[in-house]
């Protein structure tokens, strides 16, 4: 089922649920029809869709309010931290073309601190679903849960079967103990290539798609630091506030040394192309990760053998 | 106030209302110390806030969750002592909660929230909710509701780009259940606002919006009641009611002063004023004033 269409019948069958969008309506194209006075556009003004947001939500409505990431979340980021999240209302947000999404629009569109941003905001859940797929199975969940949620919306096919979603849950997509790569969003897909390259190389890794990113699986990434010599984040998000950084946080709380790699981007933004364009230029393909995770491994044996 | 009320009635009902004023006014007065607020904010919208809690809106006590109420939304937020003091003449809040104010372990503070029974949401980060208040007042279209959403604004609040942005939405949403309050003091924190970044002709610029404007004397209880009588009209459009006020109104030595917008008195000070609100001599004041911002 598409995003929308699961939103649509989820509208229907609780008459609280409210879809608006700072017209953005790529993905909530046919909510209109159905769902009639309880789809609003705003026009571009995601400022006022939010406080409008907070509104509807302290009348008992469950809004889901969408725009495009980087304005959803940097325009509106006052009105989201401070009438949405200082009332902890039940506001959805749905950000459109995060991350490599954005493509060729350039650096203005691209929403590569949104979840940095998003995290900052006390009870702000944040979703990261790898395809339309898990999008949809975790719509539910996302809309019964009692506070505001950030979700990275993408509508990339689907390549694996994904477990039910759970909050706070990673998904084990291959387990292993030579190296894990933790990721997100649709570059799980090119996560499952790396994967197979190294496999193919005789490596055993541990691949989690973490895709709840607040709450996080601290389990899963504590297993993963033990387990595996080196822990690898992938993500399409600044280096800074993003996965690297939660890991982080996790694994210094929790008293465990790790070596952990972040590939992402470091403090600055990507070059502008068509995705696949993209994912080669920046080296974020399958091949390239595999060929990044291989050197990490190399260059650790080496330093290894030069200590001992 | 029904413009149907014999004129004994009338003035009954305003010399009344001028008595709760005055109280507001004692209140504001004595948060003006031990930390201070925001006084002349506060005092130019007292009336404003007497004549809706009396007489405009549904709204009660023993209805602060029933979903038929009237909404009252405190935009500017600094204004918030004169809330407090009509919700504690009004019955929502006990008197002594305002003894209350800047205490830790109290939500009296400066800035509205809430916590405080009768107050709808927070504010204090300026431009939020008149699209907090769109949302509200939208609902109630939804359902089929004949309340209404009042949303209380500072004229200095109107350089935020927020405000023209709610106010071009609630045009073309329809929302004439909405009726945005102008507490046109012609302050902003440290100036006139004609000074800074001029508002003005600002009548024009609601009505090109696509607002209803409704002008008064926003001290005058009579002339507040027929702007909002005007204002009740269901004309499909969002309702607009400009009130023409003094900064620091009702004490002389205050009143129209760009410092004195945040004061935090002596108590000494404070008896003096005291005297003066009461139509006494003129306080001396000495007290440094603290702007915030």
């Amino acid at each position: 089922m598409t995003y929308q269409d699961t939103l649509i019948s989820l509208g229907l069958q609780d008459e609280n649920l409210v879809v608006l969008t700072a017209e953005n309506r790529a993905a909530v194209r046919s909510v209109p029809e159905a769902l009639g006075e309880r789809f609003i556009d705003v026009g571009i003004c995601e400022q006022t869709m939010i406080g409008m947001a907070a509104g509807l939500a302290l009348r008992g409505r469950r809004p889901v309010a969408h725009a495009l990431a980087a304005f959803l979340t940097m325009r509106a980021f006052e009105f989201i931290r401070t009438d949405v999240g200082i009332a902890r209302l039940p506001v959805k947000l749905v950000g459109g073309v995060p991350g490599f999404l954005s493509e060729a629009n350039g650096p203005t569109h691209q929403a590569i601190e949104d979840i940095a941003l998003m995290r900052t905001i006390p009870n702000m859940q944040i979703v990261c679903p790898a395809d339309e797929e898990e999008l949809a199975h975790a719509l539910p969940s996302i809309l019964a849960a009692p506070g505001p949620c950030y979700v990275r919306h993408t509508a990339a096919k689907a390549i694996i079967e994904h477990t039910p979603f759970e909050f706070g849950v990673a998904e084990t997509v291959s387990d292993g103990d030579d190296v894990a790569i933790l990721t997100y969003g649709p570059l799980l897909a090119e996560a499952v290539r790396a994967l197979d390259i190294l496999q193919s190389k005789g490596i055993s890794v541990r691949l989690l798609n973490m895709r709840s990113l607040r709450p996080v699986d601290e389990a899963a990434i504590a297993a993963a630091a033990t387990a595996a010599e080196v822990v690898v984040t992938l993500e399409d998000h600044f280096v800074t506030g993003g996965l690297y950084t939660i890991v982080a946080e996790t694994l210094v709380q929790r008293g465990i040394r790790a070596q952990v790699v972040p590939i992402g981007l470091d403090a600055r933004w990507f070059r502008p192309g068509l995705l696949a364009d993209v994912l080669r230029h920046e080296g974020f393909t399958g091949e390239r990760i595999a060929d990044r995770v291989l050197d990490v491994l190399e260059r650790r044996k080496i330093a290894l053998k030069t200590s001992s | 106030m029904s413009l149907a009320l014999t004129e004994q009635t009338h003035g009954r009902l305003e010399k009344s209302l001028a008595s709760t004023a005055l109280a507001v006014r004692e209140h504001v007065l004595c948060m003006a110390t031990g930390g201070g607020c925001f006084i002349g904010a506060s005092l130019s919208c007292v009336e404003i806030l007497v004549y809706l809690y009396r007489c405009e809106l549904s709204v009660s006590p023993d209805r602060l969750t029933d979903p038929d109420r009237d909404y009252l939304f405190l935009s500017k937020g600094h204004d918030v002592p004169a809330l407090y003091g009509t919700l504690a003449e009004l019955g929502f809040i006990e008197r002594s909660l305002l003894r209350r104010h800047l205490f830790i372990d109290s939500n009296v503070y400066w800035h509205p929230n809430r916590s405080v029974p009768g107050i709808e949401f927070h504010s204090g980060s300026l431009g939020h909710l008149l699209s907090v208040a769109m949302g509200v007042a939208l609902d109630i279209k939804l359902r089929g509701g004949k309340n209404r959403v009042f949303v209380i604004v500072g004229d200095g609040e109107l350089n935020e780009g927020s405000m023209w942005e709610g106010l071009l939405v609630a045009s073309a949403l329809l929302l004439d259940n909405l009726v945005v309050v102008v507490d046109r003091n012609g302050f902003q924190a440290n100036m006139k606002t004609e000074d800074l970044v001029p508002l003005e002709p600002l009548r024009e610029k609601f009505e090109s919006f696509g607002l209803r404007v409704h002008h008064a004397d926003g001290h005058d209880f009579a002339d507040l009641g027929r702007a909002f009588d005007r204002a009740r009209a269901g004309s499909g459009r969002p309702e607009v009611v400009m009130a023409r006020t003094v900064r620091g109104k009702g004490l002389p030595s205050i009143e129209s002063r760009a410092d004195r917008w945040f004061c935090n008195f002596t108590r000494a000070e404070i008896e003096m004023l005291l005297e003066e609100l009461h139509a006494g001599t003129r306080a001396t004041i000495t007290s440094q004033v603290l702007v915030v911002r």
